[in-house]
């Protein structure tokens, strides 16, 4: 193709379609200078561009008073000073028949991250190789990684062809490695084109330097190749994303049909629920449609009233989708703060947000040997296959099926950072065969027969801040008062259900998670339970809350400075600590989240263990916990 | 089987779904409307995004007072035609001192009239969600930038704390005082946008077709003499030239182009075979190389 072709009349820009793709490879490899030749050599780059990218090419490119291609992708000033990339840029060009979108994505240490990102919306992937070096490790990974991603069209673009004197062996000896290699992975085509991107051999011509090599250049390929994701085919699927009620006459559901084809008359099913209707319209700006198609953002209004909302998905009636509330998934960890198993996390899947747990991690994947090795956690970067635990049922396809419906990302709930993204596989079973069994005295009979409301009072604080002492006298006046409770010590349910759990971030997580579940059980059971743990995270402590119905988790926050607590140091353990005997003691190499909001807040240095037993005491009578007679 | 759609098809769908995210998940959100072409397009998806609902939130401009006389009449044209709720800001302590470019100076006077501005809107009005009509093929530091950009309360930016964002799932939750910019036209580019502008119909500000226009040349720019307040020179005297406008902004701002292109398909067919950049007739981008970037660290959408 000549680039007068490239520009095409204006009247058939209506019919092109769009092409998204990753490029992938490290600094030295070549990939700025190849999506900047694209750029150039589609006319995607204008004059006043141009003559900038002259000045700074002299000032800081790495090519003499050549043009710097690279420099043309290179955005922010903190990425010109290191002269590399560091997050993904999105690039756009066209030709006659296509538009592209471009995710370049950058090779350093964050490159899982990014390059994840980045392969998340690509249909297509250009694993860029230094002609001298062939098949690396980083090749691999990035193969692999498109590859778990979805991508099914691989380019290995050989480059820098130049500087090994465009010999056709090394170049075929690199291909035939890769297609050896690439056999594991899940692609549908790999074709290995032969450039030299700095002077444009192959980018969008055939190069005669090249003339061994008879296939096509890299952008003829890029017109033309088809990625049908079968999406069309597939059964009906649209995650209700909104719902359009601007007036009592009208109600429609708004969203992005994910797979398929909809018309009006369609028999229907909403899921998670599992009500059936049927399609009565399809509303757009422009007037209804007779049928949508996969990729549209449409509003459907239904026959019948049922109850639909945001987070749903709409099927077919006889094609509905699965629902689950655990799978089993690749997961990938994208945040300094560790995964750690047993924390909920925000999941948002489709438009639905559910909360989740990870439990467990069953491995990681090491990404440059693609071996499985045993982990209890996940780092920033690393790919992992994990258990998930949700509160809720979850429509949901597998991701190599759906890339809307079994794609996820994972938000912290207090930072409210993404802080993981995942790829659903299938749901475990495991749940539908553990059915939760109504029994006839119920908590409701059990806490009237000990005339009190059962609640859960959480004391929290730091080792020594007198959160036991505090319990235990509580406890003395509950019994004599006659009512029923119980003190889970944290020092005690360590001698039993929790002597296998160490003092690591991720068991103290497991810790406070088997407690808060005990003492969900003993709150059912009627029981006014005082859990003393010093539990340290706040994230564990909103856990905990969630498991409860509002008003009856009761936090208690024990308020200590670490000195007084130090100077205290009943059990000796500051002492330890200090001394380096102890590890990851809380206060001292360990941190402790005091609570913002606690319903209780007791100051140490101001009541006596006594006096803060009144406290809380006076508290559950006022919120009335203590229906009985008081004397 | 139908056929795949269009990439102006897809654009279109993925711009409707990020509206719609937004009103699902975003409590205050607003529509920053600069009257330009940009804007067009964004106003036209959000009215189809919640068809038949009317638009449910309302437009801000921020008026810098310095805009062409022509696109205050179009914005209040298409406020009264689409029944919108408009909002207008300026930032009055500026306008007290009698901030303008000519005195202060293009990068002062967006500063103060555009920039400032905007936050003290957003603060007084207390949006949480700001929808913006940027794209990513406008500028390098653009391309980084999220579909979903958050800002700290104090409206900062900071390109090493953004979200990644993968599929179509976008990250909405924020803590109190944080804000966030909505860019529905992230992965438009100028000439997608000319060419929705034609496949729709869309109103625009007649600004952006040719027609004979006064215009004096400081420092190699066209500028359109659009009121009394613009300062002469001695020998300087307004010229009648057929030039239209590749953007719009504050009119001392902004260079005409010279053109004959009076209608959609010629603004289309010159564009293909255009040689220089949008931004090239925006004289605020060509103070420092990493200027862009600088300005949205400082609250510039």
């Amino acid at each position: 193709m000549n680039r007068q072709e490239l520009n095409s009349p204006p009247q058939s820009h209506a019919a092109k379609t769009l092409l998204r793709f990753i490029t992938c490879g490290s600094v030295d490899d070549g990939k700025s200078s190849l999506i900047g030749r694209l750029l150039y050599e589609t006319h995607a780059i204008f004059d006043d561009q141009l003559q900038a990218l002259a000045s700074e090419s002299k000032r800081l490119g790495t090519r003499g008073s050549d043009l710097d291609f690279a420099l043309l992708v290179d955005g922010l000033a903190a990425e010109r000073e290191q002269g590399i990339t560091i997050d993904v840029a999105y690039r756009y060009f066209e030709t006659a028949r296509r538009k592209f979108i471009v995710a370049d994505t950058p090779g350093h240490e964050q490159y899982t991250r990014n390059m994840v990102t980045g392969a998340s919306t690509a249909d297509v992937a250009i694993l860029l190789i230094d002609a001298r070096k062939g098949l690396l490790e980083q090749t691999k990974r990035h193969s692999y990684i498109a590859s778990l991603l979805g991508i099914r069209h691989v380019v290995l673009a050989v480059n820098k062809m130049d500087l090994v004197g465009f010999d056709e062996r090394i170049f075929r000896d690199i291909e035939n490695a890769f297609r050896q290699f690439s056999r594991e992975m899940a692609f549908t085509q790999v074709i290995a084109i032969p450039v030299c991107a700095v002077d444009g051999d192959n980018v969008s011509s055939r190069s005669p330097r090249l003339n061994w090599y008879q296939g096509e250049p890299l952008l003829d390929y890029l017109e033309s190749v088809t990625v049908d994701r079968g999406e069309l085919d597939a059964p009906f699927r649209f995650p209700v994303q909104w719902v359009n009620r601007p007036h009592a006459d009208f109600r429609g559901y708004s969203g992005q049909i994910a797979s398929g084809v909809i018309r009006p008359g369609d028999k229907i099913r909403v899921l998670p629920s599992g009500r059936q209707t049927s399609v009565e319209s399809i509303v757009t700006y422009e007037g209804a449609l007779p049928e949508a198609i996969a990729g549209q953002s449409v509003t459907l209004t239904v026959a019948d009233e049922v109850d639909i909302s945001r987070g749903d998905v709409l099927t077919l009636s006889d094609q509905a989708v699965e629902c689950g509330a655990q799978f089993e998934a690749t997961l990938v960890w994208m945040h300094q703060q560790p995964l750690l198993q047993g924390r909920q996390y925000f999941l948002k899947i489709g438009t639905r947000t559910a909360l989740c747990t990870v439990a467990p991690v069953k491995y990681r994947v090491n990404i440059h040997t693609m071996e499985h090795v045993s982990a209890e956690r996940l780092e920033m970067n690393d790919i992992g296959v994990c258990e998930l635990q949700l509160d809720q049922s979850v429509p949901f396809e597998p991701y190599t099926v759906s890339r809307i419906l079994g794609g996820f990302i994972l938000i912290d709930r207090l930072t409210n950072d993404t802080v993981g993204a995942g790829m659903l596989h299938f749901a475990l079973r495991r749940s539908q065969n553990v059915h939760w069994q109504a029994l006839a005295v119920d908590r409701a009979l059990r806490s009237a027969q000990k005339q009190q409301r059962s609640c859960v009072l959480w004391l929290t604080g730091l080792s020594g801040a007198g959160k036991s002492t505090i319990a235990d006298i509580l406890d003395q006046k509950l019994l004599q008062l006659g009512h029923h409770s119980y003190v889970l010590d944290g020092d005690n349910v360590r001698h039993g259900l929790n002597k296998d759990l160490g003092f690591t971030a991720q068991d103290r997580v497991e810790n406070i998670r088997r407690v808060a579940e005990v003492s969900k059980l003993m709150v059912h059971a009627g029981l006014i339970t005082l859990v003393s743990f010093i539990s340290p995270f706040r994230s564990e402590r909103e856990m905990a809350r969630s498991l409860f119905d509002p008003g009856e988790f009761i936090e208690v926050f024990v308020d200590t400075t670490l000195a007084v607590a130090e100077q205290r140091d009943v059990k000796g353990l500051y002492k330890k600590a200090r001394a380096g005997k102890l590890k990851n003691f809380t206060g001292i190499d360990s941190p402790y989240e005091a609570p913002q909001a606690p319903e209780i807040y007791i100051d140490t240095a101001v009541l006596s263990a006594m006096q803060a037993a009144d406290l809380i005491l006076s508290h559950l009578r006022a919120a009335g916990f203590l229906v009985g007679p008081t004397p | 089987m139908s056929n795949a759609l269009t990439h102006l098809q897809r654009l279109e769908a993925e711009s409707l779904h990020i509206f719609r995210e937004v009103l699902a998940e975003c409590e205050k959100p607003v529509m920053l409307y600069s009257i330009g072409k940009d804007s067009a397009v964004m106003l036209h998806l959000a009215l189809k995004a919640f068809y038949p609902a009317p638009l449910p939130f309302p437009l801000l401009h921020i008026d810098t007072g310095w805009k062409f006389r022509e696109m205050y009449q179009f914005r209040d044209s298409i406020a009264k035609k689409y029944g919108l709720e408009l909002l207008v800001y300026q930032n009055a302590e500026g306008l007290a001192q009698g901030v303008n470019p000519f005195t202060h100076g293009s990068q002062v006077h967006t500063d103060i009239m555009k920039t400032q501005a905007l936050k003290q809107a957003l603060d007084l009005y207390r949006f949480d969600t700001a929808f913006g009509g940027a794209r990513r093929d406008e500028e390098k530091s653009r391309a980084k930038e999220r579909v979903f950009s958050f800002r700290s309360s104090s409206h900062r930016w900071d390109p090493k704390l953004q979200r990644p964002e993968l599929w179509s799932l976008y990250n909405t939750r924020k803590h109190k005082g944080e804000s966030i910019r909505v860019f529905p036209l992230s992965n438009w580019t100028e000439l997608d946008v000319w060419r929705y502008i034609e496949q729709e119909a869309i109103p625009i500000v007649p600004l952006y077709f040719s027609a004979l226009r006064p215009v004096v040349e400081h420092n190699g720019m066209l500028i359109m003499v659009d009121d009394e307040r613009m300062p002469l020179g001695i020998d300087e005297t307004p010229q009648l030239k057929s030039v239209r406008f590749r953007t719009l902004g504050c009119y001392p701002l902004t260079a005409a182009m010279l053109s004959q292109a009076s209608t959609l398909p010629e603004i289309i067919a010159e564009m293909s075979q255009s040689k220089s950049s949008e931004r090239q007739g925006r004289l605020i981008d060509h103070d420092a190389m990493a200027s862009m970037e600088q300005k949205k660290q400082q609250g510039y959408f």
